[in-house]
């Protein structure tokens, strides 16, 4: 019997090491290691024949180089940095998109909340690639949108949004959506109406009641929808490189290239250890907000 | 009573729906358009999915992403259903800590790196790239939201049932296969289902672990938009859309279904 126990641990514990932990420590070695033209691309590899003196002469051949030449040149940083603005806005937009849908849903009569739920679900069953590819034939210079502009009077010229990084911004917002609305009316659904009725009893006129009343006790649905937007939005690589022009750096866009254009696997995974050195912040706040959430339903 | 319906809830809900549904609505109408030129309407034509359907590589790339999703999803069902098992039921062991990480760490993790991190490993074991390795890594991240997905099903569901099926002399392992499992059903096929889809549709991890005898259809689809919007892509997206549009209503529809019998059958109960 304890031998089936130790099995069904062993079996999807050594999986995970394996192909998630084992790859994981591969690309800090591979960080640290230097470019090289040979199979594989990069010096030193281990050679454990040599013995003692292999693993003392691999583990000296490491250096930090490569994170030296992310902070000297100027496309790394900016990068991070681009990723994260458009992270930032994109996150925020979203917030102001779908924060009206939520409450509209939670003030919805009872019966047409199932339908609504799965409205909102699903998008998310779709294949993402092609729900960014939708909005190619729309933004485009002939396309749908410009038509529908210039049919209207409001432009004259056709608005250039495809390739720019409008179009990453649009795209984020639409594929993300779902994930702010959910949390949002997850929280706005329980919330006890009763509250509100006493603060407009006691005067509040009902803007005021919503700012006093719904929006902090909406609080922990609003950070959870910012963080599940937030958090992959800034590796994104489909939608920069679909809707996003040759200008717009993202760090995901940044490192597919390093790796599949420039072969240079070394600088590539160094790219992705600070990405991931940056994500680590985000995701512990996110994991708090998660925990107090579930103690204060306790 | 406050709890009124305004008009802006209704303005709100409308333009939140619009948005989430016209790009694919106008892709969809635009996959019978009879031109090439993919915004001006000329027409009604099914010539582009004539076209899909005569179109080689596509067709075996849809094989290949079909092969591997099934079988990536089917592995990872079996071992995220193991795992969350062993981080609901199985106490405390050495390591527990790391295992948990390791359950949630992929979910967060962008694609870019996990892509990555694999194609090096499968490079550094001298493992040919192929199908079996584009399995092996979305086995890697699927069973993580299928453990996920099975886990808190797990956490709800009442343990006096499997104990008592332990004293009444199952092994454990009997008393999984007859109590658990039979309970924990609907959050494994969910759980299934959320894996095959993510293998369907994923694009980034596929194209770092496939060698070139094993294009996805993501990867095909990626490759051929990139040049700009074409009518064949807007077929097989309108495809790709209805499948999964019947699939979800149908599965909504069974489940409502089966919550009404269960209701009806607890009423008759009572009155019994």
């Amino acid at each position: 019997m304890n031998f089936r126990r130790f099995l069904l641990v062993l079996v999807p514990y050594g999986w995970l090491l394996a192909l998630f932990l084992v790859p994981f420590l591969i690309v800090l070695k591979i960080a640290l290691s230097d470019t090289a033209l040979s199979i594989p691309p990069y010096t030193p590899t281990l050679d454990l024949s040599a013995g003692w003196a292999g693993i003392k002469d691999f583990f000296g051949a490491l250096d930090f180089e490569n994170f030296v030449f992310l902070t000297q040149d100027d496309l790394y940083w900016k990068a991070y940095l681009s990723s994260l603005k458009i992270a930032l806005i994109s996150t925020l937009v979203t917030l102001v998109v779908g924060y009206p849908i939520a409450y509209g849903m939670a003030r919805a009569p009872q019966e047409w909340r199932p339908t609504l739920m799965m409205l909102v679900i699903l998008p998310f069953w779709t294949s993402f690639l092609i729900r960014v590819y939708s909005w190619m034939g729309i933004l485009s210079q002939e396309g749908f949108l410009n038509q529908f502009l210039q049919w209207a009077g409001l432009t004259s010229e056709p608005l250039i949004i495809l390739n720019t990084n409008w179009a990453v911004y649009i795209g984020i917002v639409y594929t993300y959506l779902p994930f702010m609305i959910l949390p949002i009316y997850a929280t706005l659904e329980k919330l006890d109406v009763s509250l509100l009725e006493a603060a407009e009893d006691l005067g509040c006129s009902r803007t005021e009641a919503f700012w006093l009343i719904t929006a902090p006790l909406s609080r922990s649905g609003v950070i959870a929808g910012c963080f599940l937007v937030f958090i992959p939005a800034i590796g994104e690589f489909v939608i920069p490189s679909i809707l996003g022009g040759s200008r717009t750096l993202m760090i995901g866009k940044v490192l597919w290239e390093e790796f599949f254009s420039n072969r240079d696997w070394p600088v590539a995974s160094a790219v992705a250890v600070i990405l991931l050195l940056i994500l680590v912040i985000p995701i512990i706040l996110f994991q708090r907000n998660e925990q107090r959430q579930r103690e204060l339903e306790q | 009573m406050i709890r009124r319906f305004s008009w802006f809830n209704a303005t709100s809900l409308t333009l939140g729906f619009a948005f989430l549904y016209m790009p694919m609505i106008i892709l969809v109408i635009y996959s019978f358009n009879a031109s090439k030129l993919v915004t001006v309407w000329a027409g009604f034509s099914t010539k582009w999915y004539g076209e899909l359907l005569r179109n080689e590589a596509f067709l075996d790339a849809a094989w290949v992403t079909l092969k591997v999703a099934v079988i990536s999803s089917s592995i990872a069902t079996v071992l995220g259903t193991m795992a969350a098992y062993v981080l609901v039921r199985g106490g405390r062991f050495a390591g527990r800590t790391l295992f948990s990480g390791m359950i949630y760490a992929p979910l967060v993790m962008p694609e870019v790196i996990t892509g990555l991190s694999l194609l090096l490993l499968f490079i550094a074991v001298g493992l040919d790239r192929g199908v079996i390795t584009i399995v092996l890594a979305h086995t890697t991240f699927s069973m993580c939201y299928v453990s996920v997905v099975v886990s808190s099903r797990l956490v709800a569901f009442d343990r006096s049932l499997e104990e008592a099926a332990l004293d009444l002399g199952c092994t454990p392992f009997d008393a999984f296969m007859s109590v658990t499992l039979p309970m924990i059903a609907p959050a494994v096929i969910s759980g299934w289902l959320l894996a095959f889809t993510l293998s369907l549709d994923d694009l980034v991890i596929a194209s770092f672990t496939s060698g070139p005898s094993s294009t996805t259809l993501p990867i095909k689809i990626f490759s051929a938009v990139r040049l700009g919007v074409s009518p064949e892509i807007n077929a097989l997206s309108t495809i790709m859309i209805g499948i999964v549009a019947v699939g979800v209503i149908a599965a909504s529809l069974i489940s409502k279904t089966r919550i009404a019998r269960m209701t009806r059958d607890e009423q008759a109960a009572q009155q019994q």
